[in-house]
């Protein structure tokens, strides 16, 4: 699974820049951010190298920061490439709780990532021919996984 | 117990003492004290009891009168025998000075040697008293407490946090006296400096002067790995040592033999029956500085009746679950902060610090809870925070009866007060 960065941010003027700043300073390079917000808070995924320095970078800077498990299916970049992985998914009766997806430059490929609580996505992803990616094809990890 | 002979003695012989005490008060006061004086001639109150209960025949004493005789008027004795004077901390406006005789100063060690000998304290303990040292009583009081009971006394005041740390770790401190909100603030620091503050030889806390919830007792005795005790006193009677829990943890003991406690209902004024809440009145025994006379401290308690296992023959005040004072009125609601504390350490994903922002919408007053999430949330479900938010939201309103607005806040953004912390932010005079 890929690690995630899930980060507690209040919905609050150039805190996201703090938060970003602080990976900066901490040398730690992003792959994909995604805001997800409410009226009064939000919470940021981020995927990046050395996850548990970048949580622990985070944390000394005061942030709430925890790691989640997700998916990295690798698709085609053409029209109906995630369609194809979530149908897959629907059809295995799988549920998707959020998905966002990036492009591989130069790649001719699409990231999409997948946070998935139940079913064993992994199987039924391979099982219709899709690539699920390990870690340290997207990023620099800092566990053995 | 540090002084048995009092503490264990007979209920019997307590009151007489009591009797005895409280007539020779009374005389002194009518005698020196002029506001005393023209009070109980007015009412044409003598100044003499035959029982305890014709206690209540006697004119109440409020904070404004120590505030109108400002500074020195409340002494009932000549300022030359005043060797100390201590303030309030005047958080409503002008301080009040209380003075205190050699022999005040002199029965207060005891007091705060029972308090520390209650929370199991010996001459073997080190003890780090970390509250501040200066005009307000907690310092000073709970130093010559300590070393009145022979322990080791590390008098490192209040704030430094690190540093409070450090000593914990190198002195060897087994009981920490402080307020309880600090003790918090000290785990979460040793936390950060990598120090396992549970593993050191810390083993109880003597905790006063803010108020404090059962849950958040939980929570400091699993953190800190100690038993923590409450301590109750307030400087316009004494200063801590007023009354102090013992080893069962089930009410704080009230030094009767040099203070009289009655509760009374605040609104009638009327004594209530033990075990009903009510205002929490006392009548100083022993006091020759500033003695006080039915004194409403504002804060909100009962007595709890029976006798307690430990053997004290003291009676037992619950916890202050509330203090006037403190007393928000929210579109006509009597609401206490120290609820919304009680709700929040019983959810999980919280932190109890919280604060509470008071505003004016139109004619109506609105509230606003900020809340911090605790630290090692799952943070990554929207519909998860959200669904706290909602349940914090909803159990704090069904314990104040108001409807109010939650916002979860970052954890530790909340500032951390090295003394009493800031719960209550009133924006209603600002709009």
């Amino acid at each position: 699974m890929i690690e995630q960065l899930s980060v507690f941010l209040e919905n609050q003027p150039g805190r996201l820049a703090q938060a970003c700043r602080t990976l900066g300073n901490a040398d730690i390079n992003m792959r994909a951010l995604m805001v997800a917000d409410t009226e009064q808070f939000g919470v940021v995924r981020i995927i990046c190298d050395r996850p548990n320095s970048a949580k622990e970078a985070l944390e000394d800077a005061g942030f709430g920061v925890s790691v989640t498990g997700v998916y990295a299916v690798e698709t085609p970049d053409r029209p109906g490439g995630l369609a194809d992985v979530l149908e897959a998914l629907g059809a295995a009766s799988i549920n998707v709780e959020y998905a966002y997806c990036f492009l591989e430059p130069g790649e001719n490929a699409a990231v999409n990532v997948l946070k998935i609580d139940e079913g064993d996505a992994r199987v039924v992803l391979e099982a219709s021919g899709f690539r699920v990616l390990r870690p340290a094809e997207l990023y620099e990890p800092d566990t053995e996984s | 117990m540090f002084q048995p002979q009092w503490e264990a003695m007979s209920r019997e012989k307590l009151e007489a003492v009591q009797v005895e005490r409280l007539n020779a008060v009374l005389s002194k006061v009518h005698e020196r004290v002029p506001l005393y004086r023209s009070r109980f001639d007015e009412s044409g109150v003598r100044p003499q009891v035959a029982t305890l209960d014709d206690v209540t025949s006697l004119p109440f004493t409020v904070k404004d009168d120590l505030r109108s005789q400002y500074p020195y008027g409340m002494f009932a004795v000549p300022r030359r025998d005043i060797v100390r004077v201590h303030a309030s901390s005047g958080t409503t406006g002008q301080i009040t000075v209380v003075g205190y005789t050699r022999t005040d100063i002199d029965n207060w060690a005891d007091l705060m040697a029972r308090t520390f000998a209650s929370a199991g304290a010996t001459p073997d303990d080190v003890v780090q008293v970390a509250y501040g040292y200066g005009l307000f009583t907690g310092g000073l009081g709970a130093h010559y407490g300590s070393e009145r009971l022979g322990a080791l006394t590390v008098p490192i005041s209040g704030g430094n946090t690190k540093r409070q740390v450090q000593v914990l770790q190198d002195f060897g401190t087994t009981i920490l006296a402080c307020t309880p909100s600090y003790s918090l603030l000290l785990a979460e620091t040793a936390e950060e400096m990598g120090v396992d503050i549970t593993s050191l030889p810390l083993r109880a806390g003597v905790f006063g002067a803010e108020p404090w919830s059962e849950n958040m007792r939980t929570q400091i005795e699993q953190k800190l790995s100690i038993t923590a005790i409450d301590i109750y006193g307030l400087s316009e009677v004494l200063g801590p040592g007023v009354a102090s829990e013992c080893s069962e943890q089930h009410g704080l003991h009230v030094n009767e033999d040099h203070f009289l406690i009655e509760i009374v209902d605040p609104e009638t004024l009327r004594p209530v029956e033990d075990g009903t809440y009510g205002e929490v009145v006392f009548t100083t025994l022993t006091k020759e500085g500033i003695p006080v006379i039915r004194y409403r401290t504002r804060d909100i308690s009962r007595i709890i009746p029976g006798e307690c296992p430990c053997g004290r023959v003291f009676r037992r005040m619950e916890r202050v679950s509330g203090r006037t004072d403190d007393m928000l009125i929210i579109r006509g609601v009597n609401v206490f902060p120290s609820q919304i504390e009680q709700v929040l350490t019983g959810i999980e994903g919280v932190a109890p610090h919280y604060q509470v922002i008071l505003g004016r919408k139109g004619s109506m007053d609105t509230v606003e809870v900020h809340v911090e999430v605790a630290p090692d949330t799952e943070f990554d479900e929207i519909r998860e925070l959200e669904e706290m938010q909602r349940r914090v939201r909803s159990e704090i309103e069904s314990a104040l009866a108001v409807s109010i607005g939650v916002r979860l806040v970052e954890p530790r953004s909340i500032e951390r007060s090295e003394g009493k912390a800031r719960r209550v932010i009133d924006q209603r005079g600002d709009a």
